[in-house]
């Protein structure tokens, strides 16, 4: 019953808590930059705007993409939000990822392509040490299953502190954040427009930002496990540190230049190896 | 039962050479797969209709043992002679020194007798892929082989003896799986190294030859492995089991055995003759990979892997598949042929089966028993689909591939469910790695779990970026005719749905397949997966294969006005063309990112092989010097 509760809080907020902390962010990086910023509903505003465009697209292959793209998140968030298998959930995520990759990459458009491309590598520096966070939760607590994970006595962090930096350097690449937001980013002054959602607009593009309001809320929940704990204060802990992480994201989109592949790429697979690696090789010499 | 299984393929490889006719033989091939499919589903019939229990055959079997004496001395003569033909030293030492030492046990030794031959669940589902995936891969080869000597009219026409070839192939695999005698597998297992050397080196090209002999020696010396294994048994234990070698677990002949296993498999550092192998027809590439000679690798390290848990032999062993899982994907990014993904995609693979097999407990062999069904599956279709586009093509180029939905769709969908079903979430694939990730764990192997998370990853990226390149919708520059033939199609279709019902039928599939095969390797009755998680899992596995269509009708109910493509405002009306800096029309062309400088062979093959080989080398070794672990 409980975790029905939890499924559908998540399906029915997550859109809403996205798009607030979108704004949230919005404001607080315009504060950071001496600027006023928009209002914390503007998300939402733009989100409707973009429903009541006419409907144009380059095929009509993107739209159907991208709703597998948000549908199969949904159901990649429930799964956690319902306490399933960690690692499944990461797996399903990914090939969520694939459809937003195909969405993009449905056209010969040339920016829309090198951004799907892009994202590949983008996914290729981060899945690793998605999987050692779910095998560093596993080796903490014997069991990927997140609603075992959140029963434990004493909170995952204390076990696995690399493995949550590691997480929170590559979590950029998710959020879509400076230095890390290669394939696509929030400004359309980038050398290759907007990336993977160039050829993206109206309908099409309001439910890629829905999908990724959704993930960015089953992120915050994957750091929530790190933290949370089988008492009941753990929670509002966890709530806060997340809130914390979320700003300190926001903080480094905001004092950090965009880096070239290569410096993506080797620099996450090397914090990876050094970050999660040798935390996995702890865990396992101690447990 | 077993002689006809064995012996219809070979009897047919024989009326090949008789029967010249090019349409007699179609029909020859067809009836004769047909025939191999239903011999082996009545075969499983009596089987379990016998109560599904291990069955031995053959404990005294003095005629058959002169013929297979006569048959490796022959397999000698054959390498001898070619290899003097061809000036080559290496593979002709091998070969005399491994037929000496075998025959040496033959007339020497005095072995307890046994079973020769043993039929298990293990041994039930080699011979389903052999019979049905190498059956229908020799239907779509009597289409493939028409088209193939159109395009390459350099190449001599010896289709009979590449059919005979095929035949024997499925023979010797038969043979293969079913021998429980050390003397007798090795004799199948020479039968499959020398057909493939003989398959590879078809088109008689410089670079065929060279490539050919590559792969004979490197599996001359698997060969070897196994004959000293041979003469180990044989004076160590008094005995040529198979299930010995297990039960005994001396160290030092299953590290030979598992040498053998790590050459059939093309595991670094002996992966070059797969790589090699492509320069022959498409059909055999298909059969190498998927239904036979690999397969045949990895079908011995899973009969030995009980033995290998926890030892040093399973260590070297899961050590080597690992690192090649890894290099082998990362190899794959750098290469745009569309046989070359292939076949790293094919080496990184079985990495993972052998690096699960090395581990050597239940939850690895059942990830790598379903990893090798899944695989034989998707790449004997990929292998299929790339063959008949490179026909109607005239390129195995992935950049020539762009927008292949709208010019051949036909084929894109089926090499679409092929590499969907090689890393997609909705695809077996993806839970056995799942499951061998927990087992890498629980083995408390560190280097194995970073393998497999750096290794998944760089998989993700190369099959990502040809399927997007598939599903590229471009108007193309030239229409081109499908030349794909109908039987052709039927093998691929055949594919397409054991593909899908597979994925749909997991569940099913591991209770009454899998389950059966874990239990009678390790004897005891524990499930890796119980049934409920199983079922969840494919409910919501299938969930998602069902989402895309789902939206797509949905989707198909919104009118969108179709706009062009953004390309800074300097199109030329269609979305093939834009002004360049001259004023001038040019055509668009968009290429993928293959990293060739980060990841290309030459950077990375010989550091994988040194460091492949210098863990062979020692852990050799550390096991002849009797380190115990």
């Amino acid at each position: 019953m409980v975790k029905v509760i939890f499924v559908l809080a998540y399906l029915i907020f997550a859109p809403f808590v996205g798009a607030l902390l979108d704004g949230v962010d919005r404001i607080i990086s315009a504060r950071m930059q001496r600027r006023k910023g928009p209002k914390l509903l503007q998300p939402f505003y733009d989100l409707g705007k973009l429903f009541s465009k006419e409907r144009i697209g380059v095929n009509n292959v993107q739209l159907f993409l991208n709703m597998s793209y948000l549908v199969i998140l949904m159901i990649a968030g429930s799964m956690l939000f319902a306490g399933a298998d960690l690692l499944m959930v990461l797996f399903i995520l990914s090939t969520a990822d694939m459809f937003l990759i195909m969405a993009a990459s449905s056209d010969s458009s040339p920016y829309s392509n090198m951004g799907s491309s892009r994202e590949m590598l983008q996914m290729m520096a981060y899945e690793p040490l998605t999987l050692l966070v779910a095998v560093g939760f596993y080796l903490t607590t014997g069991s990927f299953l997140v609603s075992d994970i959140i029963r434990e006595d004493i909170s995952a962090v204390l076990w696995m502190p690399g493995l949550l930096a590691g997480f929170m350097f590559t979590t950029a690449i998710k959020f879509r954040k400076s230095p890390f937001d290669l394939s696509t980013s929030h400004h359309a002054h980038q050398e290759m427009v907007k990336g993977l959602t160039t050829e993206m607009s109206g309908t099409t593009l309001a439910i890629m930002n829905i999908a990724e309001y959704y993930e960015m809320v089953l992120l915050l929940g994957i750091f929530f496990l790190f933290f949370v704990n089988s008492t009941w204060w753990s929670w509002i802990v966890a709530l806060l540190l997340c809130a914390v992480i979320f700003f300190l994201e926001t903080l480094w989109d905001n004092v950090s230049a965009r880096v070239k592949w290569k410096t993506l790429l080797y620099s996450c697979w090397v914090v990876t190896l050094v970050a999660g690696g040798v935390n996995i090789l702890i865990l396992m010499l101690d447990k | 039962m077993i002689p006809f299984l064995i012996g219809i393929p070979a009897v047919l490889a024989v009326v090949f050479q008789i029967v010249r006719n090019e349409k007699i033989r179609g029909y020859i091939v067809y009836a004769g797969a047909g025939a191999i499919m239903a011999m082996t589903v009545v075969f499983i019939a009596d089987w379990i209709g016998g109560g599904a229990k291990t069955w031995m055959f053959y404990p005294r079997t003095e005629t058959i043992d002169h013929l297979m004496t006569a048959g490796d001395i022959f397999l000698m003569c054959l390498i001898v002679w070619l290899s003097v033909r061809y000036k080559r030293v290496l593979p002709m030492i091998l070969s005399i020194l491994q037929t000496v030492l075998v025959l040496y046990v033959e007339f020497t030794a005095e072995v307890t007798e046994g079973p020769h031959m043993m039929v298990d669940w293990l041994t039930i589902l080699m011979c389903i892929i052999i019979a049905f995936i190498g059956g229908f891969i020799c239907i779509y080869t009597v289409g493939y082989m028409k088209g193939y000597h159109q395009h390459h009219k350099d190449v001599k026409d010896r289709q009979p003896f590449f059919f005979s070839m095929l035949f024997l192939f499925l023979a010797a695999m038969f043979g293969l799986v079913l021998s429980q005698n050390l003397i007798w597998i090795y004799f199948f297992w020479e039968i499959t190294s020398v057909i493939s050397f003989l398959m590879i080196g078809y088109t008689r090209a410089e670079e065929a030859v060279g490539n050919s002999f590559c792969a004979l020696w490197m599996n001359l010396l698997g060969g070897l492995g196994f004959a000293i294994a041979i003469v180990l048994m044989a004076l160590g234990q008094e005995s040529l089991q198979l299930t010995e070698v297990v039960s005994t677990g001396a160290l030092l002949p299953l590290m030979c055995l598992s040498l053998a296993g790590l050459t059939k498999s093309a595991q670094l550092p002996f992966s070059t003759w797969l790589l090699g192998a492509m320069v022959a027809p498409t059909p055999s590439s298909a059969l190498l990979h998927s239904a036979t000679m690999v397969k045949a690798g990895v079908y011995l390290l899973i009969r030995i892997s009980p033995a290998l848990s926890g030892n040093l032999v399973g260590l070297i062993v899961s050590s080597i598949g690992g690192l090649t899982f890894i290099m082998a994907s990362m190899m794959a990014i750098a290469q745009n042929d569309a046989k070359k993904v292939l076949a790293f995609s094919t080496i990184s693979n079985l990495g993972l089966i052998v690096a699960c097999s090395g581990i050597g407990v239940e939850e690895t062999v059942w990830a790598a028993i379903f990893l090798m069904m899944f695989h034989a599956v998707s790449k004997s279709m990929l292998f299929q689909s790339v063959g008949a586009t490179e026909n109607t093509l005239g390129s195995r180029d992935i950049e020539d591939m762009h927008g292949l939905i709208i010019r051949v769709p036909r084929l894109a969908y089926i090499m679409g469910i092929g590499i969907a079903g090689m890393y997609l979430a909705p695809f077996g694939m993806l839970i056995s790695k799942w499951v061998a990730l927990k087992a890498f764990v629980d083995s408390g192997n560190v280097v194995l779990v970073l393998c497999i998370a750096y290794g998944s990853a760089t998989t993700m990226f190369y099959w990502t970026k040809w399927l997007s390149k598939l599903l590229c919708r471009h108007i193309p520059r030239d229409t081109v005719k499908d030349v794909t033939r109908k039987d052709e199609y039927l093998s691929m279709l055949f594919h397409a749905c054991v593909m899908l019902l597979m994925c749909l039928l997991l569940p099913l599939v591991a209770r009454w397949l899998v389950n059966p095969i874990v239990r009678q390797l390790f004897g005891n009755s524990k499930d890796v997966l119980s049934m409920s998680v199983l079922a969840t899992m494919a409910i919501m596995l299938v969930s998602i294969f069902v989402v895309p269509v789902a939206m797509f009708f949905i989707s198909r109910r919104s009118h969108t006005e179709l706009v062009p493509i953004y390309m800074n405002g300097i199109n030329e009306g269609d979305n093939r063309f834009f002004t360049n800096s001259y004023g001038e029309k040019e055509h668009l062309y968009l290429s993928n990112w293959y990293l060739r400088f980060e990841f290309g062979r030459r950077h990375l093959r010989i550091p994988s092989i040194i460091i492949a080989a210098a863990v062979l080398v020692i852990g050799i070794c550390l096991v002849i010097g009797g380190v115990s672990w």
